[in-house]
């Protein structure tokens, strides 16, 4: 039996490599669209997502030290305080050394919204939007939509409940999802381009509604709620940020659109 | 409708790098003494059209109190109230200061709202000339002064937006110095900041 494992394994790694080769630029994964039923909505309101690409990888501290190289603006010491707080990039030493508190390859955190968009105009992606992060979370190793299974949401709650580590680790070592990215869940949160959508459907009313929409939530956990509380928690972290906030555990990452030559 | 949505978006951003840094490096070449503050909304390079069809940069908005909502001209319900909460506030601000804010709305339904749409929302509404600036902007730009403002908005259908009702007041530097949250509040602590705000010179 030993030996018949061998071949198993050849093949294994002449197929990852070929598998990793759809996603067209250099790393990013090709995404076809679909469609799913967000958390908040009803039946009626079903997201569509074109198809679209997505870096494999948050933006690391190396890659986002090159940007700030190559655009002085946002550097530590020159970027307005309107475009990001005080605490941006506080963690590496200086506006153009990273140091030893952070890891080269660590995802880059303490970057503000406009950073990050900036950052991904400047590389001719953008951000993802809100639906399009949240269809790629949705999927574990094998399925595009995996929230039937308790234990998927399990594994992300339980990455909730734990405080960010002191040195952030290296991107790509969580497991590799249905699409070929890496870390949407286990490493750091991360910057969607519609942050600050609101999260009802319904005519536009005060924001008291919303909350209500939101919170009853909460009070009332059935099955459904509890397959989408992971989702939940991302939309409430979502709507307490400002665009010009910086976060030990929030970075970004990059997408584009399929047609389009990156 | 929610991928043409996006479409708009991502043509927008895949053009904007380097526009943006030219528009710093302009911004940064502007003597000393008229250089706006770091947390000023005329730091956005942003470029706006108002109800009179002329294309706009936030910056020309310097010199006066600045009192800022978004909306959108089809809506049914909120917007007329807080279009209607505006000009409370307008008619409660001391007769002698009056001339010296400028009441601003914003749509965040920009493919819907073009200048006409505005200028016929301003006539419909009795909003004087003199003292009211509606603005067109893309989706890239409305999304940004959103998330600048803290107002969080969606389309919820070809014709419906949900967004949160927000009265912004920035001083005549665009700072912004407070916000009102929500419909039909008691006007006396905004109108406080607004005519803190105007000049005593004046």
């Amino acid at each position: 039996m030993g030996y018949l494992k061998r071949p198993l394994i050849f093949m294994l790694v002449i197929w990852l490599p070929m598998e990793v080769s759809y996603a067209q630029p250099t790393g990013m994964s090709a995404i076809t669209g679909g469609s799913y039923v967000p958390f908040y909505g009803s039946d009626t309101a079903v997201v569509t997502v074109d198809n679209f690409l997505i870096d494999q990888y948050p933006v690391t501290n190396e890659e986002f030290l090159e940007f700030v190289k190559k655009y002085p603006s946002w550097q530590r010491s020159q970027v307005k305080r309107l475009f990001a707080e005080e605490a941006y990039l506080t963690v590496w030493e200086s506006d153009t050394v990273l140091g030893n508190a952070v890891l080269p390859q660590a995802p880059v955190t303490y970057v503000s919204w406009f950073a990050a968009k900036h950052y991904c105009q400047c590389q001719g992606k953008r951000l993802p939007t809100m639906e399009e992060w949240e269809f790629l979370a949705i999927a574990d190793k094998q399925r595009s939509d995996a929230r039937e299974d308790a234990t998927f949401h399990q594994a992300i709650l339980q990455w909730y409940e734990q405080p960010a580590p002191k040195v952030l680790p290296e991107v790509g070592n969580t497991e590799k999802n249905y699409w070929g990215v890496y870390d949407l869940h286990g490493l750091v949160w991360e910057w969607v381009l519609n942050f600050n959508s609101v999260m009802i459907t319904g005519e536009s009313r005060n924001d008291t509604a919303l909350d209500r929409n939101l919170y009853c939530a909460g009070g009332a956990l059935a099955s459904t709620d509890l397959m989408n509380y992971a989702a939940f928690m991302r939309f409430a972290f979502r709507s307490s940020l400002k665009a010009s906030y910086t976060l030990k555990n929030l970075g970004f990452r990059c997408a584009g659109v399929k047609d389009k030559e990156l | 409708m929610k991928q043409l949505w996006f479409t708009c978006f991502s043509i927008v951003f895949l053009n904007s790098c380097q526009q943006q840094e030219t528009a710093t490096q302009k911004a940064q070449d502007i003597p000393v003494d008229t250089e706006v503050p770091e947390l000023s909304i005329f730091q956005l390079p942003s470029q706006w059209t108002t109800q009179d069809n002329q294309e706009i940069v936030l910056e020309e908005l310097q010199g006066k109190v600045l009192v800022m909502a978004m909306i959108y001209t089809s809506c049914q319900f909120a917007c007329p109230r807080l279009v209607a909460d505006m000009q409370r506030i307008e008619k409660e601000v001391a007769v002698d200061k009056r001339s010296d804010i400028n009441l601003v709305l914003i749509s965040i339904d920009p493919e819907h709202d073009q200048p006409d749409t505005l200028k016929q929302f301003a006539i419909e509404n009795d909003l004087d000339p003199a003292r009211w600036t509606l603005l067109q902007g893309n989706q890239d730009n409305v999304l940004e002064f959103a998330a600048v403002l803290g107002v969080q908005y969606q389309k919820i259908s070809p014709v419906d937006f949900s967004h949160s009702n927000i009265i912004s007041v920035f001083d005549h530097q665009g700072v912004l110095k407070y916000q009102q949250e929500g419909h039909g509040q008691d006007n006396t602590r905004i109108i406080g900041e607004i005519e803190a705000l105007v000049p005593r010179d004046n």
